[in-house]
């Protein structure tokens, strides 16, 4: 090894680690800050948690309470879930189709898919909320139909890329034994999908988790997800900021997704960059 | 074409869950978006037409749309330079063999799985504690620090995302193109711009793309962090359009109007990439 690379990989080491730290900072602050009183947090950010700031557990018990996390982890979790899940199941079965399909509604249907991958939300966001409204779909059940909807252009864009690349010889010689589409899919299909599900299940949920403002136009007075719960928190009723019970429901909001994340680091890297094709 | 004829019969099972749904929530609120641009409305159903007086509105009263374009593009081309030039030199180093590279990478990815609102709001104790205890001021105080805020935690995000685009690219570089040109003799820079930055074009037309449009697009982190304060100077487009829709008085067929506008924007960039793409598929 020539003495200029391994200069090079000890200097570069040394950085990166320092710049790793650096890049934890704003999560370690609000961590830190989610053990100290009220007054502390705003006037003295930096300070460690002291004898005098510190106060254990308690913005975690009496601040949720006060700001409603726990109801709001519930509605995020339970949209997140069931949206997931459906988009898992329809979106590869009208993948399938339109791979498999020649004609001219198959064609039309998939660049209508991959054009509204393009549109950004602020085009449609007021007239979804009107849709919502006047077919009753403005309710936690109903959201999960939106998100379905909203979210199948990329889902049927990445199946479908991955089915055209499928022979399709298999598929035939399993029509002429008999075997009807409904079967053909669920025992040949839908397994190979499997890697590709995984893919579009992590960008669905990342997103879905994540969105403010569907929830927020459609269901958001009645049904406050996460996102909901903690902007109104910071802007609602001023001057009565509970900054302690704020920083313990960012803290908390954060948890699931790091769990998250050291659980399927692997498949989340890999499948949050496959949206890279996205457009 | 056996295939398709034995499962065209059964669109109803296959495909209409998933057209109905995408009609529902995509198709009729498009169009329905396209066409109430052009008219005067208060509840959809007394929508009438207008033809262009939303847009000439739009760009002529008071200012607001045109104050929050500029902001976006300012905003836009800063982010985009910086993300992507921090993110590609940490792909080089990180590609270089590296102990615990794997590790580094998961630390910088990390951020882009935290949704906008929440890291709005973390950044926010940030940036007010250290403006705090440098000059005794906040985020309000100046569109400037506003600004630059948005600036640091959009590359806070974005960067771990490009990296990984990045060093994939940079790991599909055959070695026998870069011994060929160390044999050469030629230098960090030469090798830079000559091998390694031609051979990774596909992905930093992906980055590029990438970073452009979500900068462009950027409305969560926007309303946490400023929420346009102090006063609309650091607005966006996009929470431009979602005040103009919602705390305006008789305005959303000017808010719709101006969301049109900005899908066109939107529209005209994709165009753009994919010609890009394509002719460089063609090229290749």
């Amino acid at each position: 090894m020539r003495q200029r690379d391994r200069t090079f990989r000890i200097v570069g080491f040394w950085s990166l680690l320092v710049l790793a730290l650096l890049w934890l900072i704003p999560l370690v602050l609000v961590l830190m800050n989610s053990f100290k009183g009220n007054l502390f947090i705003t006037s003295a950010p930096f300070e460690p948690p002291a004898a005098d700031s510190f106060t254990g557990l308690a913005n975690y018990s009496d601040g949720l309470g006060r700001t409603g996390f726990l109801k709001a982890f519930g509605y995020s979790a339970f949209i997140t879930v069931f949206s997931v899940l459906v988009i898992c199941v329809v979106t590869p079965m009208t993948a399938w189709y339109i791979a498999r399909v020649k004609a001219w509604y198959t064609s039309t249907l998939y660049y209508l898919f991959v054009f509204s991958m393009i549109v950004p939300f602020d085009m449609v966001m007021f007239t979804m909320t009107k849709v919502a409204n006047v077919t009753h779909l403005d309710n936690p059940v109903g959201i999960i139909l939106l998100y379905t909807g909203f979210g199948a252009g990329l889902s049927v864009f990445i199946f479908v890329g991955f089915i055209r690349s499928i022979p399709i010889e298999l598929e035939e010689a399993a029509m002429i034994d008999g075997a009807s589409p409904w079967k053909v899919f669920f025992t040949i299909i839908f397994p190979v999908l499997r890697p590709t599900a995984v893919t579009v299940a992590i960008l669905n949920a990342m997103w879905v988790w994540n969105d403010y403002r569907l929830p927020y136009l459609v269901i958001g007075t009645d049904y406050k997800t996460i996102p909901i719960a903690v902007q109104q928190y910071m802007t609602g009723s001023y001057g009565q900021k509970d900054m302690g019970g704020f920083m313990a429901m960012l803290v908390l909001s954060i948890i699931p997704i790091v769990v998250f994340y050291l659980i399927g680091q692997r498949h989340i890297i890999k499948g949050v960059t496959a949206g890279a094709v996205k457009g | 074409m056996r295939v398709s004829k034995y499962i065209k019969k059964w669109f109803p099972v296959f495909a209409l869950p998933t057209t109905l749904a995408f009609t529902l929530a995509f198709l009729v609120p498009f169009a329905m978006g396209i066409w109430l641009s052009f008219t005067k409305f208060r509840t959809v159903s007394d929508a009438q037409w207008v033809g262009l007086s939303n847009y000439t509105t739009a760009f002529t009263e008071n200012n607001d749309f045109l104050h929050a374009l500029w902001f976006s593009v300012r905003f836009t081309v800063v982010s985009v330079v910086t993300v992507n030039v921090l993110a590609f030199a940490l792909a080089m180093i990180l590609t270089k063999a590296i102990k615990a590279t794997n590790l580094f990478r998961a630390v910088f990815f990390l951020p882009n799985l935290i949704g906008g609102i929440v890291l709005g709001y973390v950044w926010q104790l940030l940036i007010n504690g250290i403006l705090g205890k440098l000059f005794q001021q906040d985020l309000t105080y100046s569109s400037a620090y506003g600004f630059w805020g948005l600036v640091v935690v959009t590359n806070w995000q974005m960067i771990g995302y490009m990296m990984v685009i990045y060093i994939a690219g940079i790991q599909n570089i055959p070695g026998d193109v870069i011994e060929a040109a160390d044999i050469d003799g030629a230098g960090f820079w030469r090798r830079l711009v000559q091998v390694t930055i031609p051979m990774v074009a596909s992905s930093i037309t992906i980055c590029v793309f990438l970073t452009l449009t979500n900068s462009l697009k950027l409305f969560d982190q926007n309303l946490a962090l400023t929420a346009g304060a102090p006063g609309h100077e650091t607005e966006g487009l996009s929470l431009n359009i979602f005040r103009t829709f919602y705390n305006v008085r008789n305005h959303q067929g000017v808010a719709q109007a101006k969301a049109v506008v900005f899908f066109v924007i939107v529209a005209a960039i994709a165009f753009v990439q994919l010609r890009a793409t394509r002719s460089k598929e063609e090229e290749g």
